[in-house]
């Protein structure tokens, strides 16, 4: 038990580091969740796309001789934004041909469909780097290498510290964006009521290909900066990380944005926490190999007792 | 899309038949002659499809499947084994794929976590038939002969039941998209375990899997050969069609039809919901877990590895080329996604093989067809959606009810003596 005293602090610091990354990638989750109701599975695969496309940036920018030139948050900003627009792209492509025929389908339908695309991409670029970097893992440069000592046994890594700081960035600003600005204002009346919206001059399709950039060029920038602090990147390393994210998200309350944030940086805690706990007490038989299993008895516990969430409100089906 | 036979074209449903006879007996034929072949086996299962849509009626078509897959594939099956063995996990993925169907297709509950009920029956088989039960049970002897794999075909389906009410019970107030997601993470919750479960009590034996897995007896004979399986497989599968078919059609299938199409307002007729959920859930997995049960027994060796997600939707993908809520289409479906996997995908990336090593073209190690499953599952399961959701071969109950109304509203056209015009 002592021990696990000692490494507490760090715990805490791995924890906040991965629940920013997933209360990013839940912010894309809940977004077309409250505009179209629709599970986005594919979002996973955009936030891979966004990892790809960030490492291929500073890899350029290595290959080029840039990197050492460049300060390292500016080059880390130059593969935020080409992610970000890259999978903000992708995202828009996908709700085309594949959401958006389905649109008016049972439920079950689009649900499938995004299923598919999600494997699709997976394998399109295991396809794409195959053939071009005749292998499909890729490892990312290391932007920041130092540290803040805190105390003797705390040590914060820049490279976490700009993690959660992007991530607050964003967050801040996508909020800005959805409560102060016109744009956002429509896409507010898009998921309270289309027909209506529709009535009121609001271009949906517009509206709903916008909240996929914004949504999808989020989960990209997630997948940089999970690139930026975990180095190494593969076509199926956004699976797993999806269903967490998504379970960030119905944990805060799903279509909720502020929740999709508190969702995530309680599941990156929980996750740590738990992972370090159950190694302790059953004195290592059980450890960080069932972390995975946490994230989904958490998500299939809170659907049985707060399908709601913690910030959500309560929803009764329509008749 | 479906043509209401008329007199007018008897004459060409007549037709039809002799060239569909004749396609048939030529592709058994083709593929006895030449029992290597890739394209006489593609054949050979294409006439399959052809039997089902011939314009005869069921005792035919069941006489004619019956000397296909009970002699001819056999037969086939002594030149090339392979072959035996491609039949045989494709009848194992139709049989799943009947199970999935049942809870995807009649109930309409999107279950992603299905092959975790497959794991279950596996697993079950795997410890007992191996000695790996005797890390945990001292009093008996392990592994348990080779007549035990009759029994635990049945214990395989009430533990996969057990496990699918298990999981329903709590789940089953969800909705469907968030049902689908919490059966996923049932499933690799159920993977992570296996995975993992050789510490502190070594069950599972962890990534290393289980093997040897004793194979089945009967009276003595040992079942080891793939010709026992080819034919243990085909009686499951007799078994599931004829089941799923006579579910189908009885008041529980009325019943989760009346679910899928509208809760609320089967809800409202009296249906009770949960039982019924609950029972398409059980039904479904015990499919998976008697399948379960034979495949570790024809595998002799089983790892986590063969449960993963992409399993889940293999299947799922199965049931959805085939047409939600059709038996013949899941059949179909299963028999076009393995084949597809096992055969049109390695021949082709054997075939891209062959021309790089004769230097005709280089293709980079990297673009081996037979890799991108995935690839080709995910753009299945769009363009289905997108195209054609209800599937290759639509369910029949909605279709029946139309043809019936058809048929009255022309009936009564006729005695009053107008057209009326049904498109």
């Amino acid at each position: 038990m002592q021990e696990f005293y000692h490494v507490l602090p760090q715990i805490l610091v791995d924890g906040l580091t991965l629940g920013f990354v997933y209360a990013v990638v839940a912010l894309g989750y809940t977004m077309v969740y409250g505009v179209l109701e629709l599970i986005n599975f594919a979002h996973s695969e955009v936030f891979m796309v966004g990892a790809f496309a960030g490492t291929e940036v500073l890899l350029f920018l290595q290959a080029m001789g840039y990197l050492q030139g460049l300060p390292a948050p500016v080059a880390l900003l130059v593969a935020l934004i080409i992610a970000m627009v890259l999978s903000g792209l992708l995202g828009v492509a996908i709700e085309r041909i594949a959401y958006r025929p389905v649109r008016m389908a049972p439920r079950l339908v689009p649900f499938i469909s995004a299923i598919g695309v999600s494997f699709f991409l997976q394998d399109a670029v295991r396809l794409v780097e195959g053939l071009w970097k005749n292998a499909f893992y890729l490892t990312a440069p290391t932007l920041f290498t130092s540290n803040i000592a805190l105390s003797a046994n705390l040590k914060l890594p820049v490279k976490s510290l700009i993690v959660i700081l992007a991530a607050v960035v964003m967050m801040i600003g996508l909020h800005l964006f959805v409560t102060r600005s016109k744009w956002g204002k429509a896409m507010r009346a898009v998921a309270q009521d289309k027909p209506t919206s529709a009535l009121m001059a609001i271009n949906v399709d517009r509206v709903i290909a916008l909240t996929f950039f914004i949504g999808a060029g989020l989960g990209g920038a997630a997948g940089t900066l999970f690139a930026a602090q975990y180095s190494l990147v593969h076509p199926y390393v956004g699976f797993i990380l999806g269903i967490k994210a998504f379970t960030a998200a119905v944990l805060g309350g799903i279509g909720n944005i502020p929740g999709a944030m508190l969702g995530g940086v309680l599941l990156g805690l929980l996750e740590s926490f738990g992972a370090a706990f159950l190694g302790v007490a059953t004195n290592g038989a059980m450890g960080a190999e069932y972390k995975d299993v946490f994230a989904f008895v958490i998500l299939i516990a809170v659907l049985i007792f707060k399908p709601s969430g913690l910030l959500g409100e309560a929803v009764r089906e329509k008749i | 899309m479906r043509k209401i036979s008329l007199p007018a074209q008897l004459q060409d449903s007549r037709a039809q038949l002799v060239m569909a006879s004749a396609f048939i007996l030529f592709a058994n034929l083709f593929f006895l002659l030449n029992p290597q072949s890739a394209i006489a086996f593609l054949l050979f299962m294409g006439s399959v499809l052809v039997l089902y849509k011939m314009p005869v009626p069921v005792h035919v078509k069941i006489f004619v499947a019956a000397v296909v897959l009970g002699v001819m594939m056999p037969l086939i099956g002594l030149e090339n084994v392979y072959y035996l063995d491609v039949v045989t996990q494709v009848g194992i993925y139709v049989a799943l794929a009947i199970g999935l169907n049942i809870v995807v297709g009649f109930a309409g509950l999107l279950d992603l976590g299905y092959v975790a009920f497959y794991a279950s029956g596996a697993y079950l088989y795997a410890i007992f038939a191996t000695s790996q039960a005797s890390n945990f049970i001292s009093w008996a002897h392990f592994p348990l002969s080779g007549m035990w794999f009759w029994p635990f075909l049945f214990l395989g389906l009430i533990v996969a039941a057990i496990f699918g009410v298990l999981l329903g019970f709590p789940v089953l107030r969800l909705r469907g998209d968030y049902l689908a997601i919490v059966t996923l993470g049932f499933g690799e919750i159920i993977r992570i375990v296996l995975n993992n479960l050789d510490k502190p009590v070594n069950i599972t034996n962890g990534p290393k899997g289980l093997t040897p897995i004793q194979p089945p007896e009967l009276f003595g004979l040992v079942l080891n050969q793939p010709i026992h399986y080819y034919y243990l497989v085909l009686i499951i599968i007799i078994v599931t069609l004829i089941v799923a078919r006579r579910l189908d059609n009885s008041r529980i299938g009325r019943a989760w039809a009346a679910i899928r199409e509208d809760e609320l307002a089967a809800r409202s007729m009296g249906i009770p919901l949960v039982r019924m959920k609950l029972l398409a859930f059980a039904s479904g997995a015990s499919f998976a877990g008697v399948m379960g049960v034979i495949f570790s027994a024809k595998q002799t060796f089983i790892d986590p590895s063969s449960f993963s997600f992409m399993e889940s939707i293999g299947i799922l993908a199965m049931v959805i080329l085939g047409g939600m809520g059709s038996v013949a289409g899941a059949v179909i479906g299963a028999v076009a996604v393995v084949v597809l996997q096992l055969q049109v995908l390695k021949e082709f990336s054997d075939f891209l093989g062959q021309l790089s090593l004769k230097g005709i073209v280089t293709i980079p190690s990297q673009l081996d067809p037979a890799k991108y499953e995935r690839l080709i599952f995910g753009a299945i399961l769009v363009a289905m959606c997108v195209f054609r959701p209800k599937g290759l071969l639509p369910a029949k109950r909605q279709l029946a009810l139309l043809k019936e109304r058809v048929q009255k509203l022309k009936a009564k056209g006729e005695t009053r003596g107008e057209d009326i015009d049904v498109a």
